[in-house]
């Protein structure tokens, strides 16, 4: 593989990502404000039932990730679909860059305005709803962190492959996906509270465990509810990570495959 | 000298599940094209050119057949051939509209792996040449379609590739802009060794000023391959003749009759311009009977030399539009 040409492709796709930011001001509001106004809906709803505290802390930390799933669904995975309709796509696939570094620069770009975004979600949610963060651990923490996005991102390159062969027809995954991951990974509560086989099913969503492992490591109480350890979870996210990456590359190769045969990587009239 | 495109048999169906019919796009295609070429294929929509050249740019697999490009396999040895290659298709949105122009251009430069430097002064370069150089930091979304089909040259060529698809690559362009870009094009190729353009195009004109060689294709098959003087040859023997007349009810009728070997009509409904290659230069007076006979008027008569479009007429049976 040519590191140099792999390289200098990724960061010339992540170019119009980084650039885009600083030419669309709207993202301010939003990728702020209106994530804003959801977790609040979820922590006033809370509140008003009477539930402990920390959740308001579970809610923040929810809607800060939420930004990375919500990337990872419509600007990775179903990036492909819109690149196919505009005719770039066809250019990557002439082009001899690997598709892994197409989609490492999408990520790459992407994670500037998703991390703002998270990031603001977070210290606003933090300020204006007084939540009690009990970090022990950073350097655990900032690992499952990392760790969940590369789990995570892997899995948005192997979505992406579906978005190469089928375009729109795989545009009903990322629906599908969207909402009920809300519920099923316990991005608002803890996830062991949908019962274990449920947990256990979500898990194969990297930020299932990643949320889990955060939430023993951000907080303290008996409310949290922990899956498994967060020991146990970070291996799991590692390996999640690495074979959601080696998945991806063998997939995108594949579909690349089929796509060849069948006719598929162009629209009829391109 | 070798080729840079090389196709044996080269078969590609679309559909045929289900025990349907498929559809052969390109029916045991066998084409050579030297290094150093610039090769056109003319041929009407659905001919399969695009098919064809979405198989030797390696985005579709040939169905049974052979294909070497830069004589390396299609199949199995992409990665030999990509860096190589590059595509500019007519009429493509391609590209980022909140980037500029120069940015999108240094955008797929960077997928052949350009160096960064020389990728910005290349495009520098091209946009000067091309005379969009005003245009370099204006957002690609405000530009118009002839700058824009500029740029997507320019993007083909920057990468100095050893071998372009060109395909319909002045399509909706303005007198101006076409010439422009036909002009580098014949420079590009000729100007240095071993680089080979395969051009699509709908035009005559632009096959005959353009190409050194020509393929006309229709329904998947190559119906002929030659220089374009020889292909004009081909029909030269026969007589063209242009008559426009009033609106005319019969032309089906006048070619069938003896003598007629092709004909192509276009009509706006106040008259018909019929362009007919005949076998014998007497059959002109048969059809002016059958005309006024109908109650026609002859408006102009001409007789003309042969172009392509002749060549294409008796090879196809029809014409282009």
């Amino acid at each position: 593989m040519d590191l140099q040409l792999n390289w200098r492709a990724m960061w010339g796709r992540a170019y119009p990502r980084i650039i885009g930011v600083q030419r669309e001001p709207s993202w301010i509001l939003f990728d702020i404000f209106l994530p804003l106004l959801g977790i609040a809906a979820f922590i006033f709803f809370y509140r008003a039932m009477g539930a402990p505290e920390i959740y308001t802390g579970f809610v923040v930390l929810g809607g800060a990730m939420t930004a990375f799933w919500i990337n990872v669904l419509w600007s990775m995975a179903a990036q492909f679909y819109w690149e196919k309709e505009t005719g770039n796509l066809q250019l990557y696939l002439i082009a001899p860059m690997s598709r892994m570094s197409v989609l490492a620069g999408m990520a790459i770009g992407g994670m500037f305005l998703t991390g703002v975004r998270a990031l603001s979600t977070f210290i606003l949610g933090f300020l204006l709803f007084d939540v009690e963060l009990e970090v022990t651990n950073p350097a655990a923490l900032l690992a499952v962190f990392v760790v969940t996005l590369i789990a995570l991102y892997g899995m948005g390159m192997l979505f992406s492959s579906l978005y190469l062969l089928y375009g729109r027809g795989a545009w009903h995954l990322s629906n599908i996906l969207q909402e009920p991951i809300y519920l099923v990974s316990g991005f608002y509560f803890p996830v062991k509270a949908m019962g274990f086989w449920v947990a256990l099913g979500a898990s194969i969503i990297p930020i299932t465990l990643g949320l889990d492992a955060m939430r023993q490591l951000m907080f303290d109480g008996e409310q949290i509810m922990p899956f498994l350890t967060w020991q146990v979870e970070l291996v799991i996210l590692m390996v999640l990570a690495v074979g959601f990456v080696l998945a991806a590359r063998y997939a995108l190769h594949y579909m690349e495959y089929l796509g060849k045969r069948e006719g598929r990587l162009t629209l009829r009239w391109q | 000298m070798p080729f840079a495109i090389e196709s044996n048999q080269l078969v590609r169906t679309f559909g045929g599940a289900k025990g349907k019919k498929p559809l052969v796009a390109l029916d045991h295609v066998d084409l050579r094209v030297e290094e150093g070429e610039l090769f056109g294929l003319l041929g009407p929509n659905g001919a399969g050119k695009t098919t064809l050249i979405k198989i030797l740019a390696t985005l579709l697999l040939p169905t049974s057949g052979t294909v070497k490009v830069l004589g390396h396999d299609v199949e199995k040895e992409v990665q030999a051939i990509r860096p190589r290659i590059n595509m500019v298709s007519g009429g493509e949105t391609s590209g980022y509209g909140l980037l500029t122009v120069r940015e999108n251009l240094w955008m797929f430069s960077q997928f052949y792996g350009m160096p960064s430097e020389e990728a910005k002064r290349t495009i520098n370069e091209m946009l000067e040449l091309f005379g969009i150089a005003d245009k370099a930091d204006s957002k690609v979304r405000t530009i118009s379609t002839g700058q824009r089909q500029k740029m997507n040259v320019i993007r083909g060529f920057v990468t100095d590739p050893d071998l372009i698809f060109l395909d319909e690559p002045t399509l909706g362009l303005d007198v101006n802009a076409s010439m422009n870009i036909r002009s580098f094009i014949r420079k590009w190729v000729k100007g240095q060794e071993g680089k080979t353009v395969l051009l699509t195009t709908h035009y005559m004109q632009e096959a005959d000023h353009l190409c050194d060689r020509l393929a006309i294709i229709d329904q998947g098959k190559i119906l002929a391959c030659d220089t374009p003087l020889r292909l004009k040859r081909m029909v030269a023997k026969d007589s063209t003749f242009t008559i426009t007349t009033s609106p005319c009810a019969s032309i089906g009728e006048i070619c069938s009759l003896p003598g007629v070997k092709g004909f192509n009509a276009k009509g706006d409904g106040s008259k018909e311009e019929v362009r007919f290659i005949l076998e014998d230069e007497a059959v002109i007076s048969d059809i002016i009977s059958l005309i006024t006979n109908k109650n026609a008027k002859v408006i102009s008569l001409n007789k003309t030399e042969a172009t392509l479009e002749d060549v294409f007429i008796q090879l196809v049976g029809r014409g282009l539009d």
